[in-house]
This record gives C-alpha cells, sequence and structure tokens, in this order.
C-alpha cells in the first residue's frame, strides 16, 4: 500500500489519538487491580468483570434515566457490590492462602459473566452515546473524531489527575499509601486495615465500571467483554511492574499504542527480509511465520511482551518489587 | 530394649506390613476395576464418557504435579496436553504414510516425549520464578501459544485442526481400535500406567524435595538442594505426562486443532484439580472424574450449566479449599475409629437443609433464566417434573421460602453437625489411646 | 490410605453410574434429529435461533403428518463450540439412537463431524449416520474433503463470492475495493476467493487493502477503519459475522468512514442494530439464499407465522425473523427424501436425496447436486436500510428492513467441483 504523505500523517494522528484512548481506558482498570493488589496482594481476576457490570448497569440505569445518571450510578453500584464481595467472600478466602484468593476471583469471573447472561441475555445491547455527545469533535484531514471519544479521553484524564490528587492529598490517600507498603504498621497505628482493604477494594471495582460505562456505548455491551479484555489487563500490570501505579500508566498507554500502530504495520518477516535482498524463505516448513504481517499478530504481542519482560525484568518497568 | 517397646515396634512392624499389603492389594482393585468396568455396562456412551475421564485423570495429576505438590499456579498447562497431542497426530500421519512398523499403542509415549521436550523449553523461562510471577508467566505463554495455533496453519491446522485416522497403523492381535471398546482399553492401561508411575514419583526424593519447595523455598535452599532445579523439575516431568494425556485425547477424537491448548483447556484442569483436592494425590482423580461428568452430562440437564459449574468451584474454594479429597480425609480417623456411623443423623439433618436450600438457589436460577431467553415459550416451565408460570407470584415465593428457610434450617442444623464431630472426634481419640 | 482408597473407588463407581443408568430411549415412532450447535456460552445465541428454527420447522412437518407415519423430533446437543465436545456428543446422539445429524455454526466444528461420521460409518456398517450441514460454508467440505454423508444446503462461500462478484462487476462505482476478513479458514476462504474473482471480472478494481485479523478478539476497529480511510476504498467486502461485523461498522459510523459495505453475514444477530446504528441507509449488502422481503407469497406466510411465535426472542426483545432459510429447505427435502425412499435408513435417505429437485423457500427451483451434495439455488442480493410499502418485515425492532438488489440464477452459481465421492455398495 503506498500512501501519500498526508494519508500516512492521517492514519499517524488518528492511530494516535486512538492508542491513547484506548490506553487511558486500559489504565482505568489497570489502576484498580494495581491498587487492590498491592494492598491485600490479590490479582483480582474478576476486575474485568466489574467493568462489564458497569457498563451493563450504565445500561440498565440508562434506559430510565438516560446516560449520565448512569455515569455516576453504575460505579457506585458496581463499588459496593465489590465491596460486599470483599467483605463477605474474599475475606473468608484470604485464611486459605493466595492462591486461594486467586482462584475465589477466577471463579467469580466465571459466575458473573453467567449471571451477566441470565440477566441481559448473550446478545450485544443497544447502549447508546448520549444524544449531546453524538457528533463529531473535529476533523483530521477526512476522518471524523466522534466528540463521544474526546470526551472518554478527557474523562478519563480527569479520573486519572482525581485519583492522583486523592493519593497524595487526602489524609485516606496517605493511609492507602501506606498501606501499600506498610500494612501492619498501619494496623497498628489504629486505623481499621480491613476496612480500608473492602474500601480499596470497593474503589477499584468502581474504577472498572467507570470504565465500562463510558466504554460500553462506544465499544461493544456483551457477555463476553470482560473475557475479551481480562488476559490483556492483566498483562498491563505486570509489565508495569505490580503494585506500581505510575507503570500501570506507562503500560497501559504503551498496550494501547502498540496494539493500534501494530493494526497499521503490513509488514511480513518476508519483507523484512527483502530489505536485504533476500527473498526466499530459507525455511521453507515455517512459511507461516514467514508471511505473517506485523498486523496479524498484533493481538498477541502483548503476551509476547509480557513472557519477555517476566524473563529479563521480573519487577516490571517501574515496579519495585518482585513479581 | 523393655518387652514392651519390642512389642510394640513388632506391633508397628506388622500393621505397616498390612498397611503395605493394603496399599498394593488397592492398586490391584484398581486395575481390576479398570479393566472389568466396561463389563458392568451397556451403553456404548459409558466408553465414551470412561475414556473421557480416563485421560483428563492423568491431565489433572500431572497438573497436580505442579499445583498440589510444587505448589506452582499454572494458567497455562493445556500448551504440553495440546502440544503433545499435536505432535502425536503428526507422528500417526507420517507413520501412516511411509507405512513404518509402529503400533498405536506406544503413541501416547510420543507426545508424552513432546510434552517434555516443551516443558524444558517453557520450563526451563517459567521455572526460574515462583509464585505470581510464574502464574503470570504461564499466563502469558498459554494465550501466546493459543494464539500462534490459529496463524502457524501447517502445524496446527487453523480452525479445523488436523485429523488423523487410529485404524490405519500398524496392527497388534488383529486390534484395529477402530471401535471405542479398545480406545478405552488402551486409554485405561495408559491411565494406570501413569497413575502408578506418577503417585511413585511422590515417593521419591523428588518427590519430597516438591513437597519441600512448596512449603519453604529458602529452607529447601539450605538443605542444598538447587529449588529452582527441582521446580524445573517437576515443570518438565508434569509437561510429560500432559503431553501423554493429549496424545490420548488426540487418539480417541483422531482430531486436535487450537482448543486443545486454548484458556479454557487450561482452566478445566486447573478447576478439576481444585475441586478434587490439591493436597492428596486421589484428590484430582476424583475431580477430573467429577469435572468431566459434570462437563458432558450437565447440559443436558440445564443450559445454564456454567453457571451451576461456576457456583459449585466458588462454593468449594469458600467452603473446601482442600477439594473433595480434602473432606474425605477429614473423616479418615472417625472411620479407622468406628465412629463415622455417629455423624450420619447430624449430616442427614444438614444436608435435608443443604438440599432444601440449594433447591430454592436452582428454582430461582431456572426461573430467571426462562424468563431471559424463553419468552417465545410462554411463561410456563416446569422444575423437577412440576408445572408452574413464572408470571405468577407463588414460584418466586416458594423460591424465596425455599432458599431462606434451608439457609435458617441449616444454621441450625450445624451446631448439632460440629457437636456430633467433636464428640466424634473425642471417642476416636480415646479410641486411638486404648489401642 | 485405606479409607482414601475405598472412599475413592465408592465415589468414582457412583458417579460412573448415574450416566449408565440414563434411560436410552429408542422410541420407534420418532425420526430424530441431533442439533449440534452452541447452546451456552458467548456464541449460545447464535445456536438457539437455529435451533428454534428447526424445531417450528419440525412442528410445521409433525402438523402435516410427518413422514411415514412418523413425528420428527429435533434433540439440542450443546457442543460448547469446541472441536473435542462437539465429537462427544455427537457420539452421545448415536448412542441414544440417533441417526440424523445437523450442525452449521463453524466450518471447524463441520470438519470434524464429517470426518468422524465418514469413519464412524466406515466402522459401523449397518448403524450409519447421516450429516446434514445447514450453514458451514468452507468449499473444502463439498470438494477436497466431500463424503457421501455429508449434504450442504447453505451456498459454499465460493459461490457467495461468485454470485456477489456477478453483482459488483455491473456496479461501475466500484473501483478501489479493501478486503476485511477474519483470520481464519472461513476468512482465508473468502479473502481469496474475492481476490481472484474480481481479477478475473473486474480488472480495473484495485484492490487496495487485504487485512486479515483476528476471530472474535477485537474490541475496537477504529484502527482498522482508519486504515480503510487510508486507502481512499469506496467499497469494502468483508466476511466477518457476530461482534467482528457489529463493532466494525460501529467503529466505521464513529469516524465517518463513506462507503459500501459488502458482506455475507450483515444479517446475524446484532448486526442490523449495528446497521441501523451506523445509519448505512441501503450501504450495506448481504448475499444469501433468503431473506425476508424478497416478496414471494409462502415465504411470507412463513415468516410473518415464525415472528408471530418468536415474539420476543430477537436480539433487544424483538421478534425473531428467519435467518436460515436453508434449514427449512433441508427439513423439507428430509421429509421428502424419507418419503420417497419409504425408509428411514440413512443410506436410503442420502440415496433419495442426491440430485433432488424442490422448489425453494424463497421460490424458484434448487437441486441437490449429486456429485458432491452441494445445495445448488438462487442467491439474493439485499440492501438494508429505510423500507418501502413492497417490504413489510423490518429486522430487530429497527424499522428497517431487506431490500432486494439482485437475484442470481441458481445457474448462475454453479461451480465446478473436485469431489470424488466414495459411494457406500447398496
Amino acid at each position: 500500500m503506498y500512501l501519500g504523505w498526508a494519508a500516512l500523517l492521517e492514519l499517524v494522528l488518528v492511530s494516535t489519538l486512538n492508542g491513547v484512548l484506548y490506553g487511558m481506558l486500559l489504565f482505568l482498570m489497570a489502576s484498580g487491580l494495581t491498587l487492590i493488589f498491592s494492598m491485600m496482594g490479590v490479582l483480582n481476576f474478576a476486575h474485568a468483570s466489574f467493568y462489564m457490570l458497569g457498563a451493563f448497569f450504565g445500561f440498565q440505569i440508562s434506559q430510565f434515566t438516560g446516560f449520565w445518571p448512569g455515569l455516576v450510578l453504575a460505579p457506585l453500584l458496581a463499588g459496593v457490590i465489590g465491596a460486599l464481595i470483599e467483605r463477605y467472600g474474599l475475606r473468608n478466602v484470604h485464611r486459605h492462602g493466595h492462591v486461594a484468593e486467586l482462584l475465589f476471583t477466577f471463579g467469580l469471573a466465571f459466575v458473573i459473566e453467567e449471571v451477566v447472561q441470565i440477566i441481559w441475555g448473550k446478545l450485544p445491547l443497544d447502549y447508546r452515546i448520549p444524544p449531546s455527545l453524538d457528533f463529531s469533535a473535529f476533523t483530521i484531514f477526512s476522518t471524523n473524531y466522534p466528540a463521544y471519544k474526546m470526551f472518554m479521553l478527557l474523562f478519563a484524564i480527569g479520573i486519572f489527575v482525581a485519583l492522583l490528587l486523592v493519593l497524595t492529598r487526602t489524609r485516606i490517600g496517605l493511609i492507602i499509601q501506606a498501606s501499600l507498603t506498610h500494612p501492619h504498621m498501619v494496623g497498628m497505628l489504629g486505623h481499621n486495615v480491613q476496612r480500608i482493604f473492602m474500601l480499596v477494594f470497593g474503589l477499584g471495582c468502581a474504577l472498572a465500571a467507570v470504565a465500562g460505562v463510558i466504554a460500553g456505548p462506544a465499544l461493544v455491551t456483551q457477555s463476553n467483554m470482560a473475557a475479551l479484555l481480562g488476559p490483556i489487563l492483566f498483562v498491563v500490570v505486570v509489565i508495569g511492574g505490580l503494585g506500581s501505579l505510575s507503570g500501570a500508566f506507562v503500560a497501559s498507554l504503551l498496550i494501547g499504542l502498540l496494539q493500534t500502530f501494530a493494526v497499521a504495520v503490513n509488514l511480513s518477516t518476508a519483507d523484512a527480509f527483502g530489505w536485504f535482498g533476500i527473498h526466499t524463505n530459507p525455511l521453507p516448513f515455517l512459511s507461516d511465520i514467514w508471511f505473517v504481517t506485523v498486523a496479524q499478530i498484533g493481538p498477541i504481542m502483548p503476551y509476547l511482551l509480557l513472557v519477555l519482560i517476566l524473563i529479563f525484568r521480573p519487577t516490571g518497568l517501574m515496579g519495585t518489587r518482585d513479581t | 530394649m523393655s518387652e514392651g517397646a519390642q512389642t510394640a515396634s513388632m506391633g508397628r512392624s506388622a500393621s505397616g506390613i498390612l498397611a503395605t499389603a493394603l496399599r498394593y492389594a488397592a492398586w490391584v482393585v484398581l486395575a481390576a476395576l479398570v479393566l472389568t468396568l466396561p463389563k458392568m455396562f451397556t451403553s456404548s456412551f459409558a466408553f465414551t464418557l470412561l475414556s473421557l475421564m480416563g485421560i483428563s485423570i492423568i491431565f489433572a495429576l500431572s497438573y497436580n504435579m505442579l499445583l498440589g505438590q510444587t505448589g506452582m499456579l499454572s494458567f497455562g498447562h493445556a500448551v504440553y496436553y495440546g502440544l503433545g497431542g499435536f505432535i502425536v497426530v503428526h507422528a500417526m500421519n507420517t507413520i501412516t504414510k511411509n507405512s513404518l512398523p509402529i503400533p498405536l499403542p506406544l503413541m501416547p509415549l510420543v507426545g508424552g516425549v513432546a510434552g517434555l521436550f516443551f516443558g524444558i523449553v517453557f520450563g526451563s523461562v517459567s521455572t526460574r520464578r515462583g509464585g505470581t510471577a510464574f502464574a503470570m508467566i504461564s499466563l502469558g505463554l498459554g494465550e501466546l501459544v493459543a494464539s500462534s495455533a490459529l496463524i502457524l496453519r501447517s502445524f496446527f491446522g487453523g480452525e479445523e485442526g488436523i485429523t488423523t485416522n487410529r485404524t490405519k497403523l500398524l496392527r497388534i492381535f488383529d486390534w484395529s481400535f477402530g471401535p471405542q471398546t479398545q480406545v478405552y482399553y488402551l486409554i485405561a492401561i495408559w491411565c494406570f500406567i501413569c497413575v502408578l508411575a506418577m503417585y511413585a514419583l511422590t515417593r521419591t526424593p523428588l518427590g519430597r524435595m516438591c513437597n519441600a519447595v512448596r512449603d519453604n523455598f529458602e529452607r529447601a535452599e539450605f538443605v542444598g538442594y538447587n529449588p529452582q532445579f527441582v521446580r524445573f523439575l517437576a515443570f518438565s516431568l508434569s509437561g510429560f505426562f500432559a503431553g501423554i494425556a493429549g496424545g490420548l485425547a488426540a487418539i480417541n477424537f483422531e482430531i486436535v486443532n487450537s482448543s486443545y491448548v486454548g484458556a479454557e483447556q487450561s482452566g478445566t484442569v486447573l478447576l478439576a484439580a481444585y475441586i478434587g483436592g490439591v493436597g492428596f494425590f486421589s484428590g484430582p482423580i476424583i475431580g477430573a472424574i467429577l469435572v468431566t461428568w459434570l462437563q458432558v452430562m450437565l447440559s443436558d440437564i440445564t443450559e445454564v450449566w456454567q453457571l451451576y459449574f461456576g457456583l459449585l468451584f466458588v462454593g468449594m474454594v469458600m467452603f473446601a479449599p482442600f477439594g473433595i479429597s480434602g473432606l474425605l480425609m477429614m473423616h479418615a480417623p472417625l472411620w479407622h475409629a468406628r465412629v463415622l456411623w455417629r455423624l450420619v443423623p447430624a449430616y442427614l439433618l444438614a444436608l435435608a437443609a443443604g438440599l432444601v436450600m440449594l433447591t430454592g438457589v436452582s428454582l430461582l436460577i431456572e426461573m430467571a433464566h426462562h424468563l431471559s431467553t424463553k419468552t417465545s415459550e410462554g411463561p410456563m416451565m416446569s422444575f423437577m417434573h412440576v408445572p408452574f408460570s413464572v408470571h405468577s407470584f407463588l414460584p418466586w415465593l416458594v423460591a424465596a421460602v425455599l432458599v431462606i428457610g434451608g439457609y435458617f434450617f441449616f444454621r441450625l442444623t450445624w451446631p448439632h453437625v460440629e457437636g456430633a464431630w467433636h464428640t466424634a472426634l473425642m471417642k476416636a481419640r480415646e479410641h486411638g489411646s486404648a489401642a | 490410605m485405606k479409607f482414601g482408597w475405598r472412599a475413592k473407588l465408592a465415589g468414582a463407581v457412583a458417579l460412573v453410574a448415574i450416566p449408565f443408568a440414563m434411560p436410552v430411549s429408542g422410541a420407534d415412532d420418532t425420526i430424530k434429529i441431533a442439533y449440534v450447535d452452541p447452546l451456552s456460552g458467548g456464541m449460545a445465541s447464535i445456536g438457539e435461533v437455529g435451533l428454534k428454527t428447526f424445531q417450528y420447522l419440525a412442528d410445521e412437518l409433525n402438523a402435516k403428518g410427518g413422514a411415514l407415519g412418523k413425528k420428527f423430533e429435533i434433540v439440542g446437543y450443546d457442543n460448547k463450540l469446541n472441536a473435542q465436545e462437539t465429537l462427544v456428543q455427537v457420539q452421545k446422539a448415536i448412542d441414544s439412537g440417533i441417526r440424523i445429524i445437523t450442525q452449521g455454526n463453524g466450518s471447524a466444528f463441520a470438519h470434524a463431524i464429517n470426518e468422524f461420521v465418514a469413519k464412524y460409518n466406515e466402522r459401523n456398517p449397518g448403524k450409519e449416520v447421516i450429516f446434514f450441514n445447514y450453514a458451514a460454508v468452507d468449499p473444502a467440505l463439498t470438494n477436497e474433503k466431500c463424503s457421501f454423508w455429508h449434504f450442504r444446503w447453505d451456498a459454499n462461500s465460493d459461490q457467495k463470492m461468485e454470485a456477489l462478484t456477478n453483482y459488483m462487476k455491473d456496479r461501475k462505482n466500484i473501483k478501489k475495493v479493501y478486503l476485511i476478513n477474519q483470520d481464519y479458514s472461513f476468512g482465508q476462504a473468502v479473502r481469496s476467493a474475492a481476490v481472484a474473482m474480481i481479477k478475473a471480472k473486474r480488472p480495473d478494481i484495485e484492490i487496495v487493502g487485504d487485512e486479515m485479523h483476528p476471530l472474535a478478539k477485537i474490541t475496537d476497529f477504529s484502527p482498522y477503519i482508519a486504515k480503510i480511510k487510508a486507502s481512499g476504498a469506496d467499497s469494502v467486502i468483508t466476511g466477518n459475522w457476530g461482534q467482528d461485523f457489529s463493532l466494525l461498522l460501529k467503529a466505521a459510523a464513529d469516524a465517518g468512514l463513506q462507503t459500501d459495505w459488502y458482506t455475507y453475514y450483515a444479517g446475524g444477530t446484532g448486526g442490523p442494530t449495528a446497521m441501523k446504528q451506523a445509519g448505512l441507509n441501503h450501504r450495506v449488502f448481504a448475499i444469501g439464499e433468503g431473506f425476508a422481503n424478497v416478496g414471494y407469497g409462502p415465504a411470507d406466510e412463513f415468516e410473518k407465522a415464525f415472528r408471530a411465535k418468536y415474539k420476543a426472542d430477537g436480539a433487544g426483545g424483538s421478534n425473531l425473523s428467519l435467518f436460515y432459510p436453508r434449514a427449512v429447505n433441508e427439513m423439507r427435502m428430509l421429509q421428502a427424501a424419507i418419503v420417497k425412499a419409504k425408509s428411514i435408513e440413512p443410506g436410503k435417505i442420502g440415496a433419495a436425496l442426491e440430485g433432488m429437485k424442490v422448489t425453494v423457500f424463497d421460490g424458484g427451483e434448487g437441486y441437490m447436486r449429486a456429485d458432491d451434495h452441494q445445495f445448488i439455488q438462487p442467491i439474493y442480493i439485499v440492501s438494508f436500510g429505510e423500507r418501502s410499502a413492497k417490504e413489510p418485515f423490518d429486522e430487530e425492532g429497527t424499522g428497517w428492513g431487506w431490500r432486494t438488489a439482485g437475484k442470481i440464477e441458481a445457474a448462475n452459481t454453479v461451480l465446478p467441483t473436485t469431489c470424488k465421492m466414495n459411494r457406500p455398495a447398496s
């Protein structure tokens, strides 16, 4: 494909915007997951399920009151459910160790998906973008950039800034930060660590649900949306470094941009060798690898990155503690 | 040495011999059972089901070499199962094409070697770390292999997978392996060998070291072993047995495709091992049998079988983290002391209450499912052969009463169960001290 | 250890015994058909639509007396969209006495059943089973992998592309085509047929993009849309189905991409909703053996009754429309074949089906080609959008409906086959 410079620039600009947007969505989820992990040592497998719950609650609320109340109520609801699950489920499992906790959330993801299917069915829901945002914000050369996506981007950044402020500027934020590194000390200082755990778990779930509410109308609201996004989410938090919020931020953007730009590259191994004047496949039985393009393997690149990171830099990009 | 002590030690060795004899007897009984099971059933589906169970027993036990015995939580064990299956199918097709004199019963070994090979390759990078890092690497590797399976078409055959014909290999004793009965015997014998081998492994120094690494990594290191190498060995061997299971699956289905290496397969074996109980050697066997049976049969009974499956799993994690075998083993001392019967009344009571509650839960689930997906069939449905309308208030009330009533009834019975348990345990201790 | 073993054995025996105590129903007064498709999990919605269609058709035939005094019965088996599980369920069906199997969702599973049935019949003479494929469109099933025991009622993907390109070649406004397909066997088949046929029929059309993306893994298609946009394409050809179709359209609408869409499965569940949301009024074309609004009396009657029965079973509580006219052809021809063969032996049913000529659901003649067991039938190209008075049916409660854009007669959909069929000696 030969593109003029304008078309190329358009592709790059639009892809960058899309990549950053996707990255910010990932970060909304990854931030909650990271908070929960660093505090309780639990990698919450069901985290993406709360993203899904957010979208479904948002849809249901929007049926009665329109989009905007859903944006507030759905994450609250998901957060309360998350807190209840922590209080009555996870906490009981805690004494059986981390493996049991991990498996509990693993099973929970399974159950949530089935329950969602029973209540809302298996078909995609008609979750609409609010009419007030249903126009194109600006045009890059010939591509319209929808206002709703711009809203998603700004909203996600807003949440990020708010989270940052809460964590660094408020009392509760300081306690949370302290519990991240020294939970016992915080407990000894008289704080109710258990309640903080419940709060953080609920908060993390609510953050994921926020991502669900705003992503639901733009992407798809369907009972498999958690399963689609779940594994990528783990990749993000592990690559960023477990327990590191800034790492999660960098990794989210990295994965978002990586996946978006991989799609745009139609390059195969054969092409790469072609530059060096090698035109025949030296290994005939590997013809698949020879002709596969970057665009085709784009979706598996995060996993490749994950394995490489874990082998060569087990703490992740910005993590301080060993996984 | 006093006389008393001498008799005691003689008594111990005598009972030790008896226990050993019993243990061997158990294996003989198991072998006999495996061979005679088919004679008990006439339905040909029995063979299909038994074959599946045999395969999943090997697979689940191989998984437990990681989780239960070495403490490594893997989310990608299907990689070795699947690659074993693929290599076996390719080997079978090559053998058929070149008319090589290799009979079918040896094929699972090929799968095992393939599993071992990939276990060594992937294990050398992933077992350097334990805990969450290992779990995440296994997840990443699993996704990587599963996605590659759809891209590398010449080896994995894309979506359709690769097929083979098990009857075209060299025949011995005129067994064609066409009928499912013959395949069952093949699987049963391999299953028996593998179970025996894996059990024997737990008794070797390596098996013990695996436990040590699981329980305390640093201390295992101080003893002078390289715990990373122990993990690596356990991982590779586990890949070997998973490969055998995959090879048998390939022979059984005569097709392998990308789903063999997929996350679902990895998840299923995790569920099977955990539900059965990872703390005991027999646990994954029980789990494999149960989960296979549930997978094949439950979808006939209810369309939302996956929900029940998920609830069962979550319930096990919350209330019985040592699995079914853990629950059974709890009762072992009572059984030995012959006081188990004392628990029966309390158990029956609790069981009744539990069943009431479960019926209510199940009724709620089924009614909700009917409402959401079967509007065209009208509001009428039946539950346990009782027809009723989901639009009427009564069934919902009944379900609510069953759930809430069952719950309180259960709460009421629980002290009885605990009381009976303690009394029985006290009796058992008396019995133990008296003996 | 003693207890563990005994308990284990007891537990094992008790558990294993349960399925074997299941009653094996072999009642002689019904003709049972095993419907093996996903009935649980994410794809269950598609499997359930098919199951309802077949049950409706069985009821319809039974109301007319069934065949040879026997009633038809559809038994659903959940293959969980997994090849191994498909074979387990087929085995289960056969073990309960069923000898007719029907499946459609996923060529991979059709291949698995096809191979299994061929081997099973070879190994179990006298107990043959027959496989009716209503929607798996991989051309290989009626070419190099063909079998006497397999019959296909859907046009295969090459035939559909043949019909589609026959339609496209007369549309002069098409200059630059972009191909985007799912990266698996079906998507591959669509893309290679499209490339070859466009080159042969309209060498002036430039193929400006040829994209393969992973199956059912993409949540946001905007990067792909950006690429389509950059290529300057005026038309897109896609075999995408399910969420890969609706998400693709959604992303296109967001970016304001203005192209025509030539599709295989725009009518699939969720598709019409997505087209309406994207506002692509009569810009999405679909190809198939029949659609609502084709304007054939008996078909309209059927559609009306079908929708009345499944009033709220479609997407978003709309009425369910008939997505599988081919299933109608399949069941009616099965009935005719049983009557013709005066037997419910699969071998005889198969022989009776070979070459059978019928009036198809949407009017016109179709026949089961004996050479490869591919049903040959007229194919329609339709577009989706606002309806006129002649178009009574809408889809998924969107208010929009199908409009016939072209009809390719059966004779123009015939492609040569490489099938060398082994028929059982009778």
